[in-house]
């Protein structure tokens, strides 16, 4: 078996669909599914698995490796379900006391996760000295009372002084052999949202032995020997043990991983990635190959966190979006479409019945025109106003995400991508990569894994040092994640000035990236 | 996130809600507090305030005065100076004053309505997180400023303060009245409206200057202020058109083809075009879809003492004060 090459399968959890695909050593598609997303998720899981692996038949046993993107840990959240116990704890006292942890949470999250909160002493200053010495008996009195299943630690300036949170965790691993998650390897410089993040964090351990559980049986009823990895969302892969202590990075893996796929499968690194689904058409914007980030808080479930999140333009644009005589949408006929549309001999008018009446069909499906069959000239003229709105919010979409740099190529995926005209004003051309209706299974399943660094540095003379300092950091956390350490790159550096301090400092942000490990 | 939200929002729960008073509503000598967090704004989004800061300042003016403050008032309506005032108002049991010392927010201690109004400036009272309170006696506004800039740098840059600690009768004239009222009116205004950005334009008579998205942002950290230039590029109907702001923490100036729209101490604000949410200038990141909006500023800023302290000139650009209203009124 040796001398046979390796296959990789790739799964994507999407709203609507859960889609698979198996890539060859040479990286390419020689298998692919797509099956409807069930409410328990797993079983969509296991039902686009098994297709695929139908498809390769004996070849399956080469299969090394399952990369999988899903919304386990979000549906979780929004559902309030299988959630953990947490005691919620902040080193910052008497400093942060004006608004304490859980602050603006809804209250049935905040009754579903939380096992009690505490400020104690410790934590930094912004120019890394002490607040206070850890309070370590307050850490035990607050311990003591609460009836968690993990603790969720949060230091104020973690991010570039962690060594309180440490202390903190080191007593807790061993007085009370709880999990502990600490507020700076999972987020960046606002204490509130940091501490929001890793408070689910600290809730979804649980649910990420659920995932990483279901997908390992998965594959041992498969007879497969297959190494399991999980997407997170910043467009790379990490192993099932990171997986377990950071669950929450992998909310939002799905844009991440059709901006990923459609870098992959159309060779370029710089684009404009237009998505579109059956609801909705998501934009993304690929630079250097990874997703370009969003900057604004991203909020899960009703509570506000830091992470890096792809920037995503959703807009209602699908192929079961329904066309009226004046305009088109928002809703859509969804899952209905192979029933209601008229080229699937239907009574709704919807995109898709559009852009066929427009010439634009998906590959493999020239039999459509015809079944559109004759029209009035009515209800012709309203699918060919629907074909022209749709074009115009998809040209001011490009506009919008483009930062008026035209010139970049648009890259169409997703199943509703022959919607999209040849041309849009704004790109260079646009680009129909071939297996692009799987481009978010194909983005799980090339494998990068990751690591990053955020934190606070002195402009002076020693910042060159400290970044490089950082950079080995964020290297070092791809490696964790399950990076081979040869193949690792510096792939991001922000940096950010400070202003009102009497030391110049800026705030430095590195990431690494580099290809799995064998 | 919205700390002074969160911590207002907390503090009413905790210590029960905030009457708003007006300047009529208060005796001649009833003691108005102006309190603000002072600090770096990233620093301010670690390093949250105790709860006890306010407390402590309250006890220092009792003790300086001889007298209980009667009131909270905000020195900076602008940004979270103006909501977290809520906060300390409610931790303090006190009334808040339907007030403000800017009408606005200005990066500087010194650019406040009292110092326009020709109140001395000579006491402020500070207290950080670990329970340190400073009294300075400044000599005046310059020294003020520069004073409590290093007790806040040396404070791990956060601090709340109180200065021009007034009674009502000197208040009158020399802060700007009626701005809590306005940012009430404001946010009942856009908060659900089905087009946040007309409603905020509405409610402030701001003229647009542009919509689009940002396409340039160039910063520098020179005598601890962030300064730079931020470039929006027109998108739809503004396509074409592109307008370049200088920051100093605030925009100050905003010029289109070498023609100046709109200038200090006249508002210039950013605003996500979706939702009509403020973008403070350290939030300002390449690629967003924004609008800048322009409006007039209290009439106190246009008087001569107004402009010497907060105009164009006083943030270094070599320009002529010309209202708002003008610039666009052109074009």
């Amino acid at each position: 078996m040796a001398d046979l090459p390796e296959l990789g399968i790739g799964i994507d959890v999407g709203g609507t669909n859960t889609d698979a695909v198996v890539l060859d050593a040479g990286g390419r598609v020689i298998a692919k599914a797509k099956r409807p997303t069930t409410p328990d998720v797993t079983e969509g899981l296991r039902a686009a698995l098994d297709a695929v692996l139908e498809e390769l038949g004996p070849g399956a046993q080469r299969v090394t490796r399952v990369m999988l993107g899903t919304t386990h840990a979000t549906n979780a959240i929004l559902e309030r379900r299988n959630l953990g116990k947490v005691a919620v704890l902040r080193l910052g006292a008497p400093a942060t006391t004006s608004v304490p942890p859980l602050s603006g949470w809804p209250d049935d999250l905040r009754k579903a996760v939380s096992a009690g909160e505490a400020v104690v002493g410790g934590g930094h200053y912004v120019d890394g000295r002490e607040i206070g010495p850890p309070d370590l008996d307050g850490i035990r009195r607050f311990l003591d009372g609460a009836e968690a299943e993990a603790v969720a630690v949060t230091g104020v300036f973690s991010p570039a002084s962690a060594e309180h949170e440490r202390l903190a965790e080191e007593l807790i691993r061993a007085e009370y052999g709880l999990p502990v998650s600490l507020s700076h390897e999972i987020g960046s410089l606002g204490l509130l949202e940091r501490e929001n993040a890793t408070v689910l964090n600290a809730a979804l351990y649980g649910v990420a032995a659920d995932v990483t559980g279901a997908l390992a049986a998965a594959l041992a009823e498969r007879g497969l020997r297959a190494r399991p990895y999980l997407a997170q969302n910043d467009g790379t892969l990490m192993t099932l043990e990171h997986a377990a202590r950071l669950p929450v990075s992998t909310i939002g893996s799905g844009p991440a991983n059709s901006l990923r796929g459609a870098a992959y499968l159309s060779g370029v690194s710089d684009a404009i990635v237009v998505d579109v689904g059956g609801t909705s058409t998501d934009l993304g914007v690929l630079a250097g190959g990874f997703p370009r980030e969003s900057a604004a808080a991203v909020e899960i479930g009703g509570v506000l966190t830091n992470f890096r999140m792809p920037d995503i333009l959703a807009i209602a644009l699908g192929g079961g979006t329904v066309v009226r005589e004046h305009g088109i949408g928002p809703d859509s006929v969804g899952y209905r479409i192979v029933r209601e549309a008229l080229v699937f001999g239907g009574a709704t008018m919807t995109m898709t019945d559009a852009a066929v009446a427009a010439g634009r069909t998906p590959p493999g499906a020239a039999g459509w025109r015809e079944s559109l069959g004759d029209m009035s000239e009515r209800n012709a003229d309203i699918l060919e106003r629907a074909v022209a709105v749709a074009d115009e919010m998809v040209v001011d979409a490009v506009d919008r995400m483009a930062l008026g740099k035209s010139g970049r190529p648009l890259v169409a995926v997703g199943g509703g991508a022959f919607l999209l005209p040849a041309r849009v004003p704004g790109a260079a051309e646009v680009i129909r990569p071939e297996h692009a209706e799987v481009a978010n299974a194909v983005g799980a399943a090339i494998a990068l894994a990751s690591g990053r660094v955020d934190t606070i540095l002195p402009a002076g003379d020693s910042r060159s040092e400290a970044i490089e300092r950082a950079k080995e950091e964020a290297a070092a956390r791809a490696v964790a994640a399950g990076a081979d350490p040869s193949g690792v790159e510096i792939v991001d550096v922000l940096e950010v000035p400070l202003s009102y301090l009497s030391e110049p400092a800026v705030r430095v942000h590195v990431k690494a990236a580099g290809p799995l490990a064998r | 996130m919205r700390t002074g939200s969160l911590a207002a929002a907390r503090a009413i729960r905790e210590y029960g809600e905030v009457p708003l008073v007006r300047l009529g509503d208060l005796p001649e000598d009833a003691l108005v507090v102006p309190l603000s967090g002072i600090g770096a704004p990233t620093v301010s989004h670690e390093m949250i305030h105790s709860e006890d800061e306010p407390k402590r300042i309250a006890e220092e003016v009792e003790r300086v005065f001889g007298r209980p403050p009667s009131a909270v008032m905000s020195c900076e309506i602008g940004g979270s100076n103006g909501v977290a005032p809520v906060a300390w108002a409610a931790q303090l049991g006190l009334p808040l004053l339907d007030a403000d010392g800017m009408g606005r927010a200005f990066p500087e201690v010194q650019m406040v309505s009292m110092y326009v109004a020709g109140l001395p400036a000579d006491l402020v009272i500070m207290s950080d997180v670990a329970g340190n309170v400073v009294t300075i006696r400044p000599v005046d506004g310059l020294w003020s400023e520069r004073l409590a800039r290093a007790v806040c740098v040396a404070a791990g840059s956060s601090a709340l303060m109180a200065d021009y600690v007034l009674t009502a009768a000197r208040a009158r004239g020399a802060v700007i009245e009626g701005t809590v009222t306005r940012a009430l009116e404001i946010g009942r205004a856009t908060e659900g409206a089905t087009d946040p950005l007309r409603a905020l334009r509405e409610q402030l008579g701001a003229a647009r200057l542009i919509t689009g998205k940002l396409t340039d942002v160039e910063r520098r950290t020179t005598g601890g202020f962030a300064r730079g230039t931020a470039t929006v590029e027109g998108t739809g109907d503004d396509r074409g058109r592109s307008l370049t702001l200088e920051l100093q923490n605030e925009n100050l100036v905003a010029v289109e083809d070498g023609r100046v729209r709109a200038m200090v101490p006249d508002l210039i604000t950013v605003v996500d075009t979706e939702t009509a949410a403020a973008v403070q200038t350290e939030g300002l990141r390449y690629g967003q879809r924004v609008t800048v909006l322009a409006w007039p500023c209290d009439p106190l800023w246009r008087t001569p003492k107004g402009l010497e302290t907060a105009g164009p000139r006083a943030f270094g650009y070599e320009l002529d004060y010309v209202p708002v209203e003008e610039l666009t009124a052109h074009g």
